[in-house]
């Protein structure tokens, strides 16, 4: 049973990644195409946050720090790309004269950009990481300064007009790497990166969580204390995590802007944070599938019910998530099992097989 | 640096004070633990026992010394000392509940490993963590989530990690706390076994536990020792007597009061022990 179980989620994932890159662009239209590429950048992201919270334990509020590095270093490229050798055109509306800001100028390389979406979030997360986890910050404390530090990249980036876009955000991009974004074949494309990317996270995951390092995240999350008494130091457990999880939100964020073709300091602040936390609980934080489904799942709410009735989705959302917290803590992944164990009946002895389960569900 | 103690290194403390706000828990203890030997240490609730163990283990800050051989440990962080060669298990069984007794035993076994190999999947079953199975009869409970052991199994798990992490000291706090008697029996014969080997200190209120397995004893009071020796010469020592008794007057017996039964306990296993001797 526990040999087969993997080997069940590898199965998931194939499954997973057929209907994403053959089933979805041969049946969707453009439109729907596009919205499910959006989503499968927040899934992307969700991904990383299963990684380090259903797993790892740390609740990452501020996911959106890193989605902003990943977008930000994206859509800076794909702006001077559009601009050509000129300063872009939003920057010439504030101060005709003014040079590009230093900051600017090397993303102009292709193999900056790409290097940056990578490197960043692993550096930033590396530091506020050690910092964080060295001195054994946790549970809310943790929660709420990484959700402190969205805001404040938010706002930074709202008022930094002129470098960043501010509110209006960065938007109008002609070309990826050289590919003309208006054409449909090369949407298609962008979008057959983003969901093979999903899908490659989910792959790394899967060969995290059947590792000795997923062990060891659970058993950290679970007593930290006692791990330290084996001989680890649970912060380094806790960085791989948390390091892990930036880097596929950078990811996400950055396959983002091509496929929206706008980034705002909204979709990297406080709401758009939680938002991705939201989709993680709803599908499941600690199973494989759980995050990128319930991910996709609030995308596409958020696309239809939020455009044809806004007022009330913002407290559909906030039902649902109380709902599923109160009867479902472990998500809508945990309801095949709780379906199997209420057909099995009362009456027979669960502890056992109800405790493998648990089990099963942490080495799957 | 941190090379692991040699087997044949002995625990020495010497003076160890430790103070919480002002409140001096442990007030200049000294005591030494051999190979060879199961070490037991022993007082009312409150004396310091558990403290002594959070100094040697890292985990309360603590002046004076704690040797193992010759590498001081005091000062350092807890997953040094850990490497250095010394494990513990907690008052209240700490183990892994959501994942199996393999790996909870895996991840025990694990701080010997490189971290490449963290990112594989574990195959078949070290022998290390065999021969800890075997040892303290899990074998047949290899892939039971720790959760649902019984209290007895869930100490001799935390045993077991503490084997296959190659501790060379072993401290244990109330290994046998809840425990029936052919379990307590059990458990005093793998410790005998262990000890062979390896330091072993047994924190413990069992009395009769003690008597039937300890080689040396020391009685802690109120942060300080009040006696030491075997377990005869313990026993017979008037100030221990006077302790487990409550005469020592209105200080002494305010840390006793805290678990009358438990006293009396102790105080009926002295005495009989007094009248055979
Ligand atoms: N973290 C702490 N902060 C303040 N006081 C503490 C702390 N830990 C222990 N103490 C106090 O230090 C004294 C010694 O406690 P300790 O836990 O070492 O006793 P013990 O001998 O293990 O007792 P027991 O048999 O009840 O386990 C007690 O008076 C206790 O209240
Ligand atoms: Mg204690």
């Amino acid at each position: 049973m526990t040999k087969l179980k993997p080997h069940l989620s590898l199965g998931g994932i194939g499954v997973f990644a057929v209907l994403l890159l053959a089933v979805a662009p041969s049946v969707l239209t453009d439109h729907w195409l596009s919205n499910l590429g959006k989503y499968c950048c927040w899934a992307i992201a969700a991904v990383g946050i299963g990684l380090a919270w259903g797993r790892g334990g740390m609740l990452v509020m501020g996911q959106g720090v890193f989605f902003a590095l990943g977008a930000y270093s994206m859509a800076m490229h794909l702006t001077l790309e559009t601009a050509g050798d000129g300063v872009p055109g939003f920057m010439v509306l504030y101060d005709p004269l003014a040079p590009l800001p230093a900051f600017w100028e090397p993303f102009r390389s292709t193999a900056f950009t790409l290097l940056a979406i990578v490197v960043l979030p692993v550096v930033a997360a590396g530091i506020l990481g050690y910092a964080l986890f060295k001195r054994r910050v946790k549970g809310a404390y943790f929660a709420i300064l990484t959700q402190a530090l969205a805001v404040a990249l938010a706002t930074l980036v709202s008022s930094t007009i002129r470098e960043t876009g501010g509110d209006t955000g960065l938007s109008d991009f002609k070309y990826f790497f050289g590919y003309v974004l208006n054409d449909p074949a090369n949407r298609t494309m962008v979008y057959l990166i983003t969901a093979g990317l999903l899908v490659a996270c989910l792959l790394v995951v899967w060969q995290l969580y059947r590792s000795r390092f997923g062990e060891l995240l659970v058993a950290t999350r679970d007593a930290e204390e006692r791990v330290r008494f084996l001989g680890y130091d649970p912060a380094n457990v806790k960085l791989v995590a948390f390091v892990g999880a930036a880097l596929m939100a950078s990811i996400g964020g950055a396959m983002f802007v091509p496929i929206v073709g706008i980034i705002t300091p909204a979709e990297i602040g406080a709401a758009a944070s939680i938002l991705m936390i939201a989709g993680v609980a709803f599908g499941g934080r600690a199973s494989l599938f759980g995050p990128a489904l319930g991910a996709i799942a609030v995308g596409w709410g958020q696309s239809s019910l939020g455009s044809t009735w806004p007022e009330g989705w913002t407290y559909i959302i906030g039902l649902l998530f109380i709902v599923v917290i109160l009867f479902l803590p472990k998500g809508l992944s945990s309801l095949p099992a709780r379906f199997r164990a209420a057909r099995r009946g009362p009456g027979e002895p669960l502890a056992a097989p109800a405790a493998t389960r648990q089990l099963e569900g942490v080495t799957s | 640096m941190t090379t692991p103690s040699s087997s044949g290194d002995s625990l020495v403390v010497t003076d160890l004070h430790v103070e919480f706000s002002g409140f001096v828990a442990v007030g200049g203890v000294s005591f030494d633990a051999h190979p060879g030997e199961v070490r037991f240490l022993i007082g009312p609730n409150g004396a310091g026992k558990t403290t002594c163990i959070d100094a040697i283990t890292g985990l309360s800050a603590a002046t004076g010394s704690a040797k193992l051989g010759e590498q001081e440990l005091l000062g350092r962080p807890v997953h040094k000392i850990v490497r250095l060669g010394v494990g513990r298990t907690f008052q209240t069984a700490s183990v892994f509940n959501e994942l199996s007794v393999l790996q909870n035993l895996d991840i025990a076994a694990g701080r010997h490993r490189r971290w490449t190999s963290l990112l594989r999947t574990r195959r078949g079953v070290d022998p290390s963590i065999m021969q800890a199975l075997e040892e303290t009869g899990l074998v047949d409970e290899l892939a039971t989530p720790a959760g649902i052991l019984s209290h007895g199994q869930k100490q001799w798990l935390e045993i077991a990690m503490l084997l296959v992490q190659d501790a060379q000291v072993l401290l244990l706090d109330e290994p046998v706390a809840g425990m029936s008697h052919d379990e307590r029996t059990a458990t005093g014969e793998l410790l005998q076994r262990i000890a062979a080997k390896r330091i072993v200190l047994v924190v413990e209120h069992d009395m009769d536990f003690m008597r039937r397995y300890a080689t040396r004893v020391t009685v802690l009071h109120q942060g300080k020792v009040l006696s030491q020796g075997t377990v005869a010469e313990v026993q017979a020592d008037p100030k221990v007597q006077e302790v487990y008794l409550g005469t020592a007057g209105a200080a002494t017996t305010a840390a006793m009061a805290a678990v009358p039964e438990e006293a009396a306990a102790e105080l009926a296993n002295l005495q009989e022990e007094d009248s055979h001797a």
